[in-house]
């Protein structure tokens, strides 16, 4: 790893990493001047205090109120600074931008299996272009792991049967460091790999001389098929005896114990894994469970396609099926989802 | 300024708890709290030399960036091991087990412990506990990291887990038993005269502490046992595999394992306020201030565990609620490090090697501390969370903090435990070598990790190598710190300069009587009518009492 012109501190290659370390230099000089001001008024009573004779007895001190709140009041106001900025930066970067690339990232004993949306699949490296959001929608096979790009200031645990997500935007070209971040056995500092940052035309060629892959969706189709899923929901996942499913990513669903959610990955691969949980309003709990059946690749795959579906289909009348604004599955800037209609 | 006049009480040929009664049996079944305490000083100094030699080969590979010492697998069992045998077998029971076990009655003017056979009981339930944990170790050894993560520890690890769980299991009996002991002992036991505001500061962090042991190792106890269950017939609690959530058994872990650095550090900042009011010889500043703060330390400990979780999926809010709490605890300790500071404000400060320690804790805790707030400040925590900065900030808490206090300790009260005192000399060197060998050992780790270094890293990238090289060269000055006082203190627990009753001349009860003291403590029960840390000439701060070989 290249390290910037600061010492001690690592190439900053994100729009996120310089707010990290302009919080960190906050934090460190408050840290060094609190140090260094116990340390010298410590250093200097000690010595111009010492015991000069064996048995003298110094005047007893007692408290002082006033200097209790002043050191209570003063510290904590300088958390609260502390704790605010951290709090901004964080909250931030929680929320993924709408018009971001998704990249799926899944995680297995001790490698990283990364497919970008149009269908590029690359192992244990990830190539990105500069000045584009990229999302990372992460899963594991085995264990959790964590993926941890210190050039970015990012980093997030990668969960067996659960969605998690981070973002990025990359600002400077460069090969970066990729660590699993989470211990998970034998080999887990083997579980490393690289972030390679590009220039958005370099990025483009690399993409167009890796063409001959099937993206997740279209993948995710031919399981739609194969597993049986157009008998209820559809063909083109119009609906049936199961709910619709075209433009139900990202909108609302209202399910038979009177709730209500928004349909996100979480929710589509719990209700492939464990359908009889959470069941749409109108419909009996009739589906089979496919856990063990599909792989977590697969449910990407899967998930992939259903996103891709758009609202434009008439025949919906499901109460599954959101109004018409609800279309988010192209949320895709620079690759646009195959849609297969 | 008064005069003090010093008092000299040779003490050899008394009869006190150590030669009161010869024979394996007289301390296998002792119900003496001194007794005890010197079993569980045995006992926590043999799992800290094996500790400390798990910690050698971590340093040791790591010398090089590629994995070459040992294999992957023994390296995870050994960075494992280094954190089950220090954070449960070591530095939980230091300071409680053996200076407490040791100085609560003593410092209250109490004969023992409100219960002294189940005092006992607990020594006996924490090496069944040590002995469980060495099966599991000389077995095949456990590599789930001491965090015992989910599902990991549940599905994918072939290692001892359930042996070193259980191992954790039973001893936490014994932490639960030795606090229950202090709270009741504190509350029944004070010697007429001594007030809940003139209690040594000590006693207030024991007591805070206990709080802590009893209500927070029951959680840990339930979740080792869950954990077990689940590898054993797979259930699902904590695999999505089988309809578990490994997240929960994060909050679950870290609901006791957060509050059990209080159980480290409150009774270490519990030593400090003692060595600092003593050694300048000043009534500490802020007395109720530092007293409270330790049960705040306590409570608001218990509320604080979320910000482990930070980049575990855990919600946005729950994060940023959690970074709050963080925040706030720190604002206790850093009450705590003004008052020692503003203590030595026109005292009579010495340079004898508890007072170095207590100087070195505050410097390190200050560090220490503060490092912590960059973990609970959410940005910079998703960044640095799971790399050395982390090994480096909680070694500085656990090490700095809990190990300087432990250590200053020993040397304060080791003319009252062994009636010996110990070289000075060698104490103020040893305290010096493990001060330098200490941050040099943990500060590059800072550096490495804010670059990236992940921890528990068998292999690594070779740009971080010199901060390794840096680190390792450390750890050895520090091991050789360790091995000095190791060997002094045997040393001169038969060759060591005989100790007066009460050699640093100071008010506490626990000088007011022999040393070593008799079996019963004091030969008459104390009526306390002095404040804390109220410095008087020698000749009123009498002995209670006459010595046994005086009266007859």
């Amino acid at each position: 790893m290249q390290t910037s012109w600061l010492p001690f501190i690592p190439e900053s290659a994100s729009t996120v990493s310089g707010k990290v370390d302009a919080l960190y230099f906050y934090l460190s000089g408050v840290t060094l001047f609190f140090s260094l001001l116990i340390g010298g008024v410590i250093t200097f009573f000690v010595i111009k205090y010492r015991r000069r004779l064996p048995n003298e007895i110094p005047r007893p001190i007692a408290g002082s109120h006033k200097l209790e709140i002043l050191w209570s009041v003063i510290p904590f106001i300088i958390a609260m600074s502390m704790f605010a900025w951290g709090a901004q930066i964080y909250f931030q970067n929680s929320r993924p931008p709408k018009n971001a690339n998704e990249v799926y990232v899944v995680g297995k004993q001790w490698m990283w299996k990364i497919q970008h949306s149009t269908g590029q699949r690359e192992i244990n490296e990830l190539h990105v272009p500069i000045g584009r959001k990229i999302k990372l929608i992460m899963t594991s096979e085995d264990t959790i792991h964590d993926f941890f790009i210190p050039a970015f200031r990012i980093k997030a645990d990668v969960l067996p049967g659960k969605y998690t997500m981070q973002w990025f935007e990359a600002t400077k070209p460069g090969t970066y460091h990729l660590f699993c971040a989470e211990y998970c056995g034998m080999n887990h500092s083997g579980m490393i790999g690289s972030i390679i940052v590009m220039q958005p035309t370099e990025f483009d060629s690399w993409l167009s001389g890796n063409v001959n892959q099937q993206s997740p969706a279209v993948a995710g189709q031919q399981l739609f098929q194969s597993l049986g899923c157009v008998s209820c929901h559809g063909a083109n996942g119009e609906g049936g005896r199961g709910p619709t499913l075209a433009g139900l990513f990202g909108g609302k669903v209202f399910l038979n114990n009177n709730q209500t959610l928004t349909a996100d990955e979480s929710y589509i691969r719990e209700s492939i894994e464990n359908p009889a949980a959470k069941v749409v309003n109108g419909f009996n709990p009739i589906m089979p469970t496919f856990q063990g059946q599909v792989t977590p690749e697969q449910l990407i795959q899967i998930i992939s396609y259903i996103k891709s579906l758009q609202i434009s289909n008439p025949q919906s009348t499901t109460p599954a099926a959101p109004a018409a604004k609800a279309a988010p599955a192209s949320q895709t800037g620079a690759t646009p989802a195959p849609n297969k209609q | 300024m008064k005069a003090f006049e010093t008092f000299e009480t040779p003490s050899a040929a008394r009869v006190n708890y150590i030669n009161a009664e010869y024979g394996l049996k007289s301390w296998l079944l002792t119900r003496d709290h001194k007794r005890i305490a010197l079993l569980y000083l045995g006992s926590i100094s043999f799992f800290f030399f094996i500790g400390g030699l798990y910690a050698m080969f971590i340093r040791l590979e790591l010398l090089t960036p590629q994995g070459d010492l040992l294999a992957s697998t023994t390296y995870n069992k050994v960075f494992t091991q280094h954190g089950i045998i220090m954070i449960f077998f070591f530095l939980i029971p230091s300071i409680p087990a053996t200076l407490g076990n040791f100085l609560v009655p003593l410092m209250i003017g109490a004969k023992d412990l409100a219960f002294p056979r189940i005092n006992l009981l607990s020594w006996y339930i924490y090496l069944l506990g040590g002995i469980i944990t060495i099966y599991a170790l000389l077995a095949g050894g456990v590599d789930t990291g001491w965090t015992f993560y989910a599902p990991y520890s549940t599905t994918f690890s072939n290692s001892y887990v359930i042996a070193a769980g259980l191992g954790i299991f039973v001893s936490g009996f014994s932490s639960i038993l030795t606090g229950l002991n202090f709270i009741v002992t504190i509350h029944t036991m004070r010697a007429p005269g001594m007030t809940w505001f003139r209690l040594p500061l000590f006693i207030w962090a024991h007591y805070a502490t206990s709080l802590v042991m009893i209500l927070g190792t029951p959680v840990v106890a339930i979740t080792i046992l869950l954990l077990a269950f689940e590898r054993v017939a797979h259930v699902g609690i904590f695999d999505p595999a089988a309809g578990g959530d490994p997240v929960l058994f994060q909050h679950l872990f870290w609901f006791y394992s957060h509050p059990a650095v209080y159980i480290m550090v409150l009774p270490s900042m519990g030593v400090v306020s003692e060595l600092i009011a003593n050694f300048s010889r000043k009534n500490i500043f802020g007395y109720k201030f530092v007293a409270f703060s330790s049960l705040a330390i306590a409570v608001f400990g218990f509320l604080v565990w979320g910000h482990h979780l930070f980049v575990a999926s855990q919600s946005v809010y729950a994060g940023m609620i959690f970074s709050f709490l963080s925040f706030a605890v720190a604002i206790p300790s850093a009450i705590k490090v003004f008052n020692w500071t503003a203590t030595l404000y026109k005292g009579s400060i010495s340079y004898d090697t508890p007072m170095l320690y207590a100087l070195g804790f505050i410097g390190l805790f200050t560090v220490g501390g503060m490092t912590g707030l960059f973990l609970a400040a959410l940005a910079v925590d998703v960044h640095v969370s799971d790399t050395y900065f982390i090994v480096a900030h909680f070694h500085y808490i656990m090490v700095g903090g809990a190990l300087f206090g432990y250590l200053g300790g020993l040397h304060y009260w080791w003319p009252k435990i062994s009636g010996r005192m110990y070289p000075e000399g060698w104490g103020r060197f040893s305290a010096l070598v493990i001060f330098v060998g200490f941050n040099l050992t943990f500060l590059p780790q800072f550096v490495a990790g804010y670059l990236g270094m992940p921890r528990r890293y068998h292999a690594y990238p070779p740009e971080f190598q010199v901060f390794n090289v840096l680190s390792s060269a450390g750890a050895s000055i520090l091991g050789v710190g360790f091995l000095i006082p190791m060997i002094y203190l045997v040393w001169s627990m038969r060759y060591g300069k005989l100790a007066e009753a009460n050699p640093w001349h100071l008010p506490g009860l626990e000088w007011r009587t022999a040393s070593p003291p008799p079996t019963e403590n004091f030969l008459a029960t104390p009526v306390v009518t002095w404040e804390a840390y109220e410095f008087a000439p020698v000749e009123e701060m009498r002995v209670i009492g006459k010595f046994r070989d005086e009266e007859v």
